[in-house]
């Protein structure tokens, strides 16, 4: 299966990145955009057809290592290979 | 002291380290490389400063699923002293060794100068050589230095003396202004609940050698080894 992960900052953690992406788009002329948060996107393919077993390797893999969860939080939506 | 220095590939401030170790307790630190499964029986591990894993992913985050890391973690429940410097004291965030993380810096720059330190604590392993208020110069050389925790985290570590240094000015007072980085209330190092494990930003051991233009990092190691010998 291929599993699509988004890891983004939790609300509350400041996002210089995402700020001076917001500033560059204003220098740019795009005036209207109020907020910008910049995160991660992994994609991997993954060994394994049963999506409950497959949803809880990837679960795993965030918590360990692809997300640090005091400061991020992660999504992820599979789709069979 | 025993001492040992783990050497992740892309670590660069190993022999620095490991010079101002010698320097310090006379006797060189064992040199151990990351694939290895077990630390020599040292009172003292060193995670020193660099790019482990080219700071992939986050900094610190590779280093600290590293073979040797199981052991590290084990030995400083056992309760050997480990100090880790900049990337160091990234991996051991990551490792949950230390709590917070250490983000981006605010002004999206990497910064390498050298800053003004106030010492928050005397009565640890790591800083008795100082005393609690002492001003130091100590550099710092890092894009990921930015100190983030929850608010109940930081109220802990205040609570609890946890702060090891935080960046100030000539005169110790600790501002906006004297923050190099971003870090919440001006966090440049912190200690685990024991007050065996240090993770700090600066690198003492850049500035720990007249020589090198200044001895104020010295204290880091010779504290040290009073505590430990």
């Amino acid at each position: 299966m291929k599993a699509r992960i988004t890891i983004t900052l939790k609300s509350g953690v400041l996002d210089p990145q995402g700020k001076a992406i917001a500033n560059a788009l204003g220098a740019l002329g795009f005036d209207g955009v109020e907020g910008v948060r910049q995160g991660k996107y992994v994609e991997l393919d993954i060994d394994e057809s049963d999506p409950g077993r497959a949803r809880d390797q990837i679960e795993r893999m965030c918590e360990q290592l692809l997300a640090n969860t005091v400061i991020e939080n992660y999504q992820f939506e599979l789709e069979a290979a | 002291m025993k001492a040992a220095v783990v050497v992740f590939p892309g670590s660069n401030c190993d022999r620095d380290v490991a010079v101002a170790l010698e320097a310090a307790s006379g006797a060189a630190p064992n040199m151990v490389w990351h694939g290895a499964s077990e630390v020599p029986d040292s009172d003292l591990i060193v995670l020193p400063g660099g790019f482990s894993y080219g700071d992939y992913l986050r900094s610190g985050a590779m280093a600290a699923h590293s073979p040797i890391m199981r052991d590290v973690v084990k030995k400083a429940g056992d309760g050997v002293a480990v100090l880790g410097i900049c990337n160091g004291f990234q991996v051991l965030t990551e490792t949950g060794l230390l709590p917070g993380v250490l983000m981006r810096n605010a002004s999206l720059k990497f910064v390498c100068r050298d800053v003004r330190l106030r010492v928050e604590r005397d009565d640890t392993i790591f800083a008795a050589d100082y005393r609690t208020g002492d001003v130091i110069t100590i550099p710092i050389a890092h894009h990921d230095g930015n100190y983030f925790a929850d608010p109940e985290t930081l109220d802990e570590l205040e609570d609890s003396g946890r702060v090891a240094f935080r960046y100030c000015d000539q005169a110790g007072t600790v501002s906006a202004e004297t923050n190099p980085n971003g870090s919440q209330s001006n966090i440049a190092g912190v200690y685990d609940k024991s007050g065996r494990v240090l993770g700090l930003m600066p690198h003492p051991e850049r500035l720990a050698d007249a020589a090198l233009g200044g001895t104020d990092g010295a204290g880091v190691f010779t504290s040290l080894l009073g505590a430990l010998n």
